[in-house]
């Protein structure tokens, strides 16, 4: 039986760590990281995880000594936001070059300038190609599923890649919300041991992990580290199946919330596809043919499946929560249209940069944007597709 | 049951317990098998300052996440902000509002740009004064909003409010009888004047 339970997305991460009882938590337990390091170290206190916690002096030190844990054979978490990530950044990549499975709560919160403390996706987004898996929530409940599946997807022997749950800072990670917890026994049950192959604490095979690597070999390490994001495609598939099993969730790449059908969809992450779907639902009573395509799995990227959901529609809107300020459009734009290119499959396609610094996203906006879909339908003309959503502008 | 979801603003200063009331309000209404949201609007966190929390509440799973801009219900902890916050913003007209005040009827009235529908009042100073020696608004405003919201009844209330100040108060048991009063004593304090 699954526990009832109403908990905050900080709540619900720090809760299935506590029940994953890692070696090695290393945290830098304030601004600008989360509460989640917070409530963890209480349960520590508590002498409810033995977990060794690393109160470290900057995200720089925590993403360091995650790597030096998992590198001597410990399986190590760590959480943060925003400028917090921006810190960790340089550790980042040497986490995933190293193959280390490392499990990062990543809170999304703006990358400041001008300072701001609220919810987009820009944190996420600026080490979208770091070599991490990275799982997207919508809500509380996904933030605590998709951390109770990642040590099995991140240390498969066929991945070893460091994986980050990310879910939206405040809208999730501070609202209370009803959610069904898995009993303590059925995690650890589910999650296993980590026996690591190779680790620097067995005196039986002396390694050394992270030396010199140039002309002669670093291309090939980096073929191998391209080959184990793709591997993890099949696991997280596999896995998912898994906790579905356990638990009656069905997780997949992506959510097709009736979509199947629909002329008009949209293509979103996080708490925005909460919203989307209420507004998917008024739309419907009304004989819109309005769908949602939730994107769960947005490192590896499914590239051949997505195509394929979106392939039926008339007219799709895909929306981003930080601009890549490229001139062009957002990053999940970018990877669904370069992804229906490649399928050879073509689907009028926007994109709206919306949510900025934690501006609210009303059902209005979504609302919207099915309207300017269904006009691009009718008119067949797209004009701009790279769009801003309810943002403020000077009369001209 | 129905499937209605009913969605409430609190508009309170910092310091005063508006959050912490919209939590307490999430989690009763938790008990008894509702599926709740409690969140706050993060600004800037300074004591004395305005701030506004929200809850929706429902017999079916919730999915909207954004800010409530058309609530069934606003619960206004500090009648100061009257003056200054436009409370009644989008509030429904079949809906009401309940306001810690001891403002005249007509002044109240005066001050809510001729919102037409159930208008409130309650005194919960005086409430937590007599029940518990200090200020504490967000008990008596916790009882007023369920009782004209109607979310659940007074006894479910009480019960479960029985329960969550054990657990809150485990190391200060002595204020717990008071905590109590001001909740009992403020579901009957309840006043309409509109």
């Amino acid at each position: 039986m699954s526990i009832r339970e109403r908990l905050s997305g900080n709540e619900a991460v720090a809760t299935a760590m506590k029940q994953i009882n890692p070696d090695v938590v290393a945290a830098f337990p304030i601004t600008p990281s989360t509460e989640i390091p917070q409530y963890f170290s209480t349960f520590v206190s508590n002498g409810q995880v033995d977990t060794e916690f690393v109160a470290v002096e900057s995200e720089h030190s925590a993403m360091s000594a995650c790597i030096g844990a998992e590198a001597a054979g410990a399986r190590a978490m760590t959480a943060t936001s925003a400028n917090g990530l921006s810190l960790m950044w340089e550790m980042i990549y040497i986490a995933s070059s190293l193959r280390l499975p490392i499990v990062l709560s990543l809170v999304n919160r703006a990358v400041s300038g001008p300072l701001n403390i609220h919810n987009d996706h820009s944190d996420a987004m600026g080490v979208r190609d770091a070599g991490w898996i990275m799982l997207f929530s919508e809500n509380n409940q996904e933030a605590y599923d998709n951390t109770i599946m990642a040590h099995r997807i991140a240390e498969n022997k066929d991945v070893m890649l460091p994986l980050m749950i990310c879910q939206d800072g405040f809208i999730t990670s501070h609202s209370i919300e009803n959610i069904e917890l898995i009993e303590d026994s059925k995690v650890k049950e589910f999650v296993g041991e980590y026996h690591p192959e190779h680790y620097l604490l067995n005196k039986k095979e002396p390694i050394a992990i992270g030396p010199l690597d140039l002309q002669a070999y670093l291309f090939e390490h980096k073929f191998q580290q391209a080959e184990a994001m793709r591997n993890a495609k099949r696991v997280i598939e596999e896995v998912s199946k898994d906790f579905e099993k356990l638990t009656g969730r069905k997780y997949s790449f992506f959510e097709e919330y009736k979509s199947q059908d629909a002329d008009y969809i949209i293509v979103c992450m996080n708490s925005t596809a909460g919203t989307t779907k209420y507004v998917v639902d008024k739309l419907r009573e009304k004989g819109i043919k309005a769908g949602l395509v939730k994107v769960r799995m947005y490192r590896p990227f499914p590239v051949e499946e997505i195509a394929k959901a979106l392939s039926n529609a008339k007219v799709v809107a895909i929306l981003d929560k930080s601009d890549s300020l490229n001139g062009a459009g957002g990053a999940l734009f970018e990877d669904v249209t370069s992804s229906m290119y490649t399928q050879q499959t073509y689907v009028p396609t926007v994109n709206y940069i919306y949510g900025i610094g934690g501006r609210d996203t009303k059902a209005e906006d979504i609302e919207s944007v099915f309207e300017d879909l269904q006009k691009i339908d009718i008119s067949k003309k797209i004009e701009d597709p790279y769009r801003y959503l309810g943002v403020r502008r000077e009369e001209k | 049951m129905t499937n209605d979801l009913i969605e409430i603003r609190w508009h309170g200063r910092g310091g005063q317990g508006a959050k912490t009331a919209s939590l307490l309000l999430a989690d009763a209404a938790f008990n008894t098998g509702k599926y709740i949201q409690g969140f706050p609007e993060y600004g800037p966190e300074r004591m004395g300052a305005p701030i506004t929390a929200y809850n929706r509440i429902s017999n079916t799973p919730i999915t909207i996440h954004s800010n409530i801009y058309y609530p069934d219900f606003v619960v206004v902890v500090d009648d100061t902000l009257l003056e200054s916050v436009d409370v009644t913003a989008g509030l429904k007209n079949d809906g009401g509002i309940i306001i810690n005040t001891t403002k005249s009827d007509n002044e109240v009235k005066s001050l809510l740009n001729n919102y037409k529908g159930s208008i409130y009042t309650i005194d919960a100073r005086k409430i937590s004064l007599d029940a518990l020696g200090k200020y504490f608004p967000n008990v008596p405003m916790l009882a007023g909003i369920v009782k004209i919201s109607g979310i659940m009844t007074d006894e479910e209330l009480i019960k479960d409010m029985e329960g969550s100040f054990k657990h809150k108060f485990a190391k200060k048991p002595e204020v717990i009888e008071g905590n109590m009063n001001a909740l009992k004593n403020a579901l009957n304090e309840v006043k309409k004047i509109n």
